[in-house]
């Protein structure tokens, strides 16, 4: 019995002590912290509810709060909308559908930093070039202000994360008993009675998954936001994540950051103990 | 009735092609404007490199810009040992956890999965601030913090694969004499090689991509990875889209081709790593 805790500790304490020391130990002295005026160097005293009382305050913080809220709305449609026709698409056995998943799979494996980029170039460059050839003011002008802004990391994200949506797609589409469609066939469905009645409700709990996710990277945007954007022009494209880093770092208000850093994580925990809820719901009336 | 089908088949395949070309026309605008001058760029984004808009040097310079090699072989050190490290740990965890039937092991496993929970800006002030008391804000701390942020997501995914198989195997090698290393090493770790493919992969996309972990931990610029090097390269040149097209070209290199290696083990992987 000794033996086997032994055992027990020799395999375990190597990744929990690095869990502890770089996730719980942080996660606990960060609630701390956020209650105290540290300043990175020293610890600092205690001063209540100072710090949350001050982001409450923050008209800054407030406004990322609203557009990281709207952007995560927007994108997480569009994203899951694109990820399913594509899914649907690449489904269809033709010779090239293999070459077509990684297509649309490619723009994930890149980083977001580096996407951003790529992304600024085509919004500032390439849409204005053909703006102006095409004489079509619209797209001229991009990222200047806060709507293109807006839709800017709206395109940037249903570019980069659809085609992650289609590959969990693909996988709930493929689990679909294909005796089902033949037998609706049989009965003279359409493809449009197939899709509706068939395929979408088989495809329902994929579709729980795939709105959480992008719900929770939305909401998490950093990368992206920093290299296309910035935040700009004059903040207002700033989201949550770059707003606590700035707050950290530019403006060196670590017990702000830290407030604003707890309140983020209330929300981000909370999105998904709710896709854990319905999943578990969902299995129970399964 | 069939040539109707056909039809459709065919409309189908004219929009996913069309769809495909949207979703590469970024990266083919990139990659042709990189070989244009500076000037052929703002007079013609469209015009193919040619002529006198011409300039391959633009790859010499962001090359040398980047310090290159350097910033891939600092990539590619803390990629490796950080998913090294990583599939090892959990692995090890992962199996002891399960087999041990202990409220201990199933809180140790509940923590390990809430943990999930947890975005990565919530705890990178603190973090840093310890990491720095400690004097590992340099690349072997970096390679401990993914450690430990990494052994969430593996430890599940190892977690649910080692409860497939069956005990009978390593209760014979224990009645044989073998100790709890020799049945891991010899029976237990050669048999989850399928998810150790989908770990590392998970792990590898994920670490190579990183930017705010090393920007927050790495200060010293001849540790730059390349997504570090890209974003301060980018900041200094944000006006000579030549150079900065050629940057981003060489920096997606890497990790297009690893995609083109491991295509279909990348999108077993996700589908795994999504449900989980």
């Amino acid at each position: 019995m000794k033996q086997s805790k032994l055992w027990f500790t020799l395999f375990i304490a190597p990744i929990l002590f690095a869990f502890i020391v770089v996730v719980i130990v942080p996660m606990i002295v960060g609630i701390y912290y956020s209650f105290t005026d540290w300043d990175a160097i020293r610890t600092g005293s205690w001063v209540g509810f100072d710090n949350y009382a001050r982001v409450f305050k923050d008209k800054d913080f407030f406004n990322s709060f609203v557009f990281t809220t709207k952007f995560a709305i927007i994108s997480v449609i569009s994203i899951n909308i694109i990820g399913f026709i594509l899914a649907l698409l690449v489904t269809q056995d033709h010779k090239i559908s293999n070459f077509l998943r990684s297509v649309f799979f490619l723009p994930n494996l890149i980083g977001g930093l580096i996407l951003g980029f790529i992304w600024q170039f085509i919004f500032t460059r390439g849409f204005d070039a053909v703006g102006k050839l095409m004489g079509i003011e619209f797209l001229q002008g991009w990222l200047s202000d806060t709507t293109t802004g807006f839709w800017g990391l709206v395109i940037l994200m249903s570019w980069q994360m659809s085609g992650y949506m289609m590959v969990i797609y693909i996988a709930a589409l493929q689990n679909i008993p294909q005796s089902l469609l033949e037998a609706a066939d049989i009965d003279g469905a359409n493809s449009w009675h197939k899709l509706k009645h068939i395929t979408i409700p088989l495809v329902a709990p994929a579709f729980t998954v795939g709105v959480f996710l992008a719900l929770s990277c939305s909401f998490k945007l950093y990368d992206q936001n920093l290299a296309l954007t910035g935040g700009g022009p004059y903040n207002s494209t700033q989201m949550l994540a770059l707003n606590i880093y700035n707050t950290a770092f530019r403006f060196r208000d670590f017990g702000g950051a830290q407030a604003k850093a707890v309140i983020f994580l209330l929300i981000v925990a909370a999105i998904t103990l709710t896709q854990v809820y319905i999943g578990k719901k969902r299995e129970v009336e399964m | 009735m069939s040539s109707n089908k056909h039809r459709s088949k065919k409309v189908i395949l004219i929009i996913s092609i069309l769809l495909a070309i949207i979703f590469l026309a970024p990266f083919y605008l990139v990659l042709t404007n990189s070989f244009k001058t500076q000037q052929g760029i703002f007079l013609n984004v469209m015009r193919l490199p040619f002529g006198d808009f011409f300039n391959p040097q633009n790859y010499i310079e962001a090359f040398k810009q980047l310090n290159y090699i350097r910033s891939f072989l600092n990539s590619l050190f803390i990629t490796v040992f950080s998913t090294i490290i990583i599939i090892i740990f959990s692995s090890m965890a992962a199996w002891m956890l399960v087999r041990t039937k202990t409220k201990l092991s199933t809180f140790l496993f509940f923590l390990f999965t809430s943990a999930m929970l947890i975005p990565f800006q919530s705890v990178m002030l603190p973090l840093v601030n310890i990491m720095g008391r400690l004097g590992l804000l340099n690349p072997i701390g970096l390679i401990f913090m993914y450690l430990g942020f990494g052994s969430s997501l593996s430890i599940i995914l190892y977690h649910g694969f080692v409860k497939n198989i069956p005990i009978e195997l390593e209760e014979a090698a224990t009645i044989d004499g073998c100790s709890p290393i020799q049945i891991f090493l010899y029976i237990i770790f050669p048999l989850l090689k399928p998810i150790t493919v989908t770990v590392s992969i998970l792990n590898v996309m994920w670490i190579w991509n990183d930017f705010l972990l090393p920007q927050l931990v790495i200060n010293k610029p001849q540790w730059h990875t390349i997504p570090l090097k890209m974003f301060y390269f980018f900041g200094q040149y944000s006006r000579r889209w030549d150079l900065a097209l050629a940057g981003l070209v060489i920096s997606m290199i890497p990790i297009i081709t690893f995609y083109f290696i491991v295509q279909k083990h990348i999108i077993k992987g996700i589908t795994q790593g999504s449900i989980k």
